[in-house]
């Protein structure tokens, strides 16, 4: 139970729909969600393929939690090989529709092949159906979102689509359910595009049972209270959202500006948490509307904004003045810091308009900041740009090219190659901040020196999910570390990336880990699935999915020589702030990481450690 | 004392905590197709709002119902739909003018909120107090109390 034990699999090359058994071997062993996906993605294609060929597969996947009473058990996850990285992807968005998947009787949809010409799936309980979808091919999501509930007379679909960005083949295409809610990274919505695939409707109307009902109830209400009672869950989030720690990174020293040259950005307060609650002169209202619950969520961090309507972006463009998902602290560090933009509003266009196209905010600002700094150094020119001048903190540069990036159109074509790409085509590599093809998003690793370690070694390129110790070195949790120490990071970093894998594969958000340990996952899960789950054996699962997903890469081609950062990250000094004069120490960190993964010395998980993990 | 259920739509998140404790405490599964509250999301307005029967004191729906399938529990005030009596005739779901009784083809009967049998699963879940269950004579407590709090007598009294 927690599981319906029923996979989907959806062959988009001959057309065919069928269900079959979910492996609950399998699912012993790696619980659900992302854990379980990538184990079907490793025994299903080979790692080398490339991936926006027919041979790479798309994974939707739900957890065992997913479409529960457990708080934030609204998860799925989309696991392919990423477009971006040709890396293991896992992205896990929230929203509605992973528990309305959950409600039609599926724990994950497998789409495998390619579709001759553009579909989308409308999926009601034990109804699949591949639809034509040539007429939403070039639609935005918010369009194929209205036309497709419009065109089946249901209010209550759910639509899960990709927009023109993930059909032009911009690399950093996101999957947008719920119209603002993303599958954000490492290109998933590109794969999605390649296969012609535009958008999964769909509608349940079977629940979700749980192994022990009672004992379910009982656990849920006082993990609930634990989110009720703690200061972060309860209040911060709620308040501010994510973007309660725009100021706090700034003033700690670890926001990377412009395109990481700087570790401090100037308008950090103009696009904060606390500037979005500002009520504006133009209007006398403010940025926010609202904040907003994914589904089951008792924290409801989400932000709704309204842009101010005389605001240059959306003036005579109505369709830009209802509400809609606003900046959270990722994008606003991509959209603003990362390119010097401090313009609220203009951020807030640009946000809405990498879910209206579906593209990763975190990618494109990064790639826009590498692209200005090539700009001010004159490789790049007016003439490249169809005219838009690059500068650092230029708010119409951003718009201008959030939307050319949206439509894949002009130069947004060569950002939609993201930075790497982008930089080695201009000749400077170096100027790309990414780790395995992804670029790192909002901590800088100078000040916060965990976060080094934690985007060499993410097993999908830079990223701060996979581990975020800026939880113990910034916030105190679960116990402060130093910021600027490496003592202790290899080991602490380790831990948090067995522990999020597991979480990331309970159906359960990662938030809801500022204020639980695993230990408040354990009794939710042994309460809901079959078999006995222990602490042990939820720690296990995650170490086993970080080295399932090591050994893909290593399988794609990766090597240890990849877990590095950017030249400038180790090179060169932060200017100013508490970490003024540091770099940071990667190579202080990483050989005992892989001793302690029980790796060998470049990085490959030895026969022993294998064993150990079942692998 | 009777009470009811008091619904501040400004404090909902949309989280359908309580779609899921109505189906559970009701069918024992976690579905909110089959709750007899639901929220609605209107999200160009940023707006959520939960939804279910008020419980009429002079009910619709009982009225309409042809086979005396509709009971008022007298602990609760709830209006009840007795199974035995109900024939799915529908009726009651075209009386009710809020929409708020429900047809279950799976049943063949009519669904809507009894209150739980006075201890409602939806206020009990609900996150954020956007649903309570109140003084049935005082649903306007909170909201008064609200304004109250507002009233600025402090200064006109230092004048």
């Amino acid at each position: 139970m927690g599981w319906h034990k029923r996979v989907l699999r959806v062959n988009l090359t001959d057309g065919s729909c069928n269900a079959e058994a979910l492996n609950m071997e399998w699912a012993a062993a790696y619980l659900g969600q992302r854990g379980l996906a990538t184990k079907y993605l490793l025994e299903e294609i080979d790692p080398k393929v490339d991936p926006l060929s027919p041979e790479n597969k798309l994974i939707f996947a739900t957890g065992p939690l997913t479409g529960t009473m457990a708080s934030t058990g609204g998860r799925y996850s989309v696991v392919t090989k990423g477009a971006l990285t040709g890396a293991i992807a896992c992205s896990n968005s929230g929203g509605y529709f992973g528990a309305e998947l959950k409600f039609a009787g599926w724990d994950m949809i497998i789409f495998e092949g390619k579709a001759a010409s553009p579909v989308y799936l409308l999926l009601r309980d034990d109804s699949a159906e591949l639809l034509p979808a040539d007429d939403l091919w070039g639609k935005s999501v918010w369009e194929t979102d209205e036309i497709l509930h419009r065109r089946h007379q249901d209010p209550q679909l759910r639509v899960s689509a990709i927009g023109k960005s993930g059909e032009e083949g911009v690399l950093f295409a996101c999957i947008v359910n719920d119209l603002h809610r993303a599958a954000g990274r490492s290109g998933v919505g590109t794969v999605m595009g390649s296969k012609n695939l535009k958008a999964i409707a769909v509608r349940g109307t079977q629940g979700v049972k749980v192994k022990d009902p009672a004992r379910f109830m009982r656990v849920v209400a006082e993990k609930k209270q634990i989110l009720a009672e703690n200061a972060v869950t309860s209040q911060g989030l709620p308040t501010y959202g994510t973007q309660v720690l725009m100021n706090v990174i700034n003033e700690v020293g670890a926001l990377p500006t412009k395109n990481a040259i700087n570790v401090q950005f100037d308008g950090a307060g103009k696009i904060s948490g606390e500037a979005m609650h500002e009520v504006r002169a133009s209007d006398g209202k403010s940025n926010l509307v609202a904040n907003k619950a994914c589904f089951g969520c008792t924290i409801a961090c989400g932000r709704i904004s309204k842009m101010d309507k005389t605001h240059y972006t959306v003036v005579n463009r109505p369709e830009y003045w209802g509400a809609s998902g606003g900046l959270e602290y990722e994008a606003a560090w991509a959209l603003g810091a990362a390119t010097g933009v401090d313009d609220l509003e203009a951020l807030t266009f640009a946000n809405f308009v990498c879910n209206e196209q579906a593209f990763d905010p975190i990618t494109f600002g990064s790639t826009l900041g590498a692209a200005m700094e090539l700009y001010e150094m004159g490789l790049i020119s007016a003439a490249d740009t169809g005219g838009t001048a690059l500068n650092f903190g230029s708010a119409e540069a951003l718009t201008k090219m959030a939307e050319l990036v949206g439509k894949g159109e002009g130069f947004g074509k060569v950002l939609g190659l993201g930075s790497k790409r982008l930089c080695e085509k201009y000749g400077h590599p170096e100027l790309s901040m990414s780790v395995k093809g992804q670029e790192f998003p909002a901590y800088d690793p100078r000040g916060i020196q965990g976060m080094g370690l934690t985007y060499a070694t993410s097993n999908r390129g830079a990223c701060h999910l996979r581990s975020y110790t800026v939880a113990s070195e910034i916030l105190g949790i679960p116990e402060k570390t130093d910021p600027l120490a490496t003592e202790g990071k290899a080991g602490l970093v380790k831990a948090f990336q067995d522990a999020t894998a597991a979480v990331d594969s309970t159906g359960l958000c990662l938030f809801t880990t500022f204020a639980w340990s695993l230990d408040d996952f354990q009794p939710q899960v042994d309460a809901a699935c079959d078999g006995e789950w222990s602490l042990e054996r939820l720690s296990e699962v995650g170490e086993r999915i970080w080295n399932m997903e090591r050994q893909f890469n290593l399988a794609a081609g990766f090597t240890g020589k990849d877990d590095t950062l950017p030249k400038r990250l180790r090179k060169d000094a932060a200017k100013t702030g508490p970490a003024k004069g540091r770099v940071n120490d990667l190579k202080k960190m990483l050989p005992e990481y892989y001793q302690l993964r029980g790796w060998d010395d470049i990085g490959v998980p030895t026969q022993e450690t294998l064993a150990r993990l079942g692998l | 004392m009777m009470r009811s259920l008091s619904i501040a739509p400004e404090k909902c998140t949309g989280c359908l905590q309580c779609e899921m404790a109505c189906s559970y405490e009701n069918e024992g599964v976690f579905n909110p197709a089959k709750s007899r509250i639901k929220v609605f999301v209107f999200e160009h307005e940023g707006r959520n709002v939960p939804y279910t029967c008020t419980q009429c004191a002079d009910a619709w729906c009982k009225n309409a119902c042809p086979t005396e399938a509709i009971q008022i529990n007298a602990a609760t005030g709830a209006k009840e739909i007795n199974n035995g009596l109900c024939v799915g005739c529908k009726v009651c779901t075209i009386a009710c003018p809020f929409g708020t009784v429900n047809y279950n083809h799976a049943t063949g009967k009519v669904i809507k909120c009894d209150l739980c049998g006075g201890d409602p699963a939806c206020a009990k879940a609900c996150p954020t107090q956007a649903i309570t269950y109140v003084d049935a004579d005082w649903t306007g407590y909170g909201k008064m109390r609200g304004w109250a709090e507002r009233t600025d007598n402090q200064s006109s009294a230092q004048v």
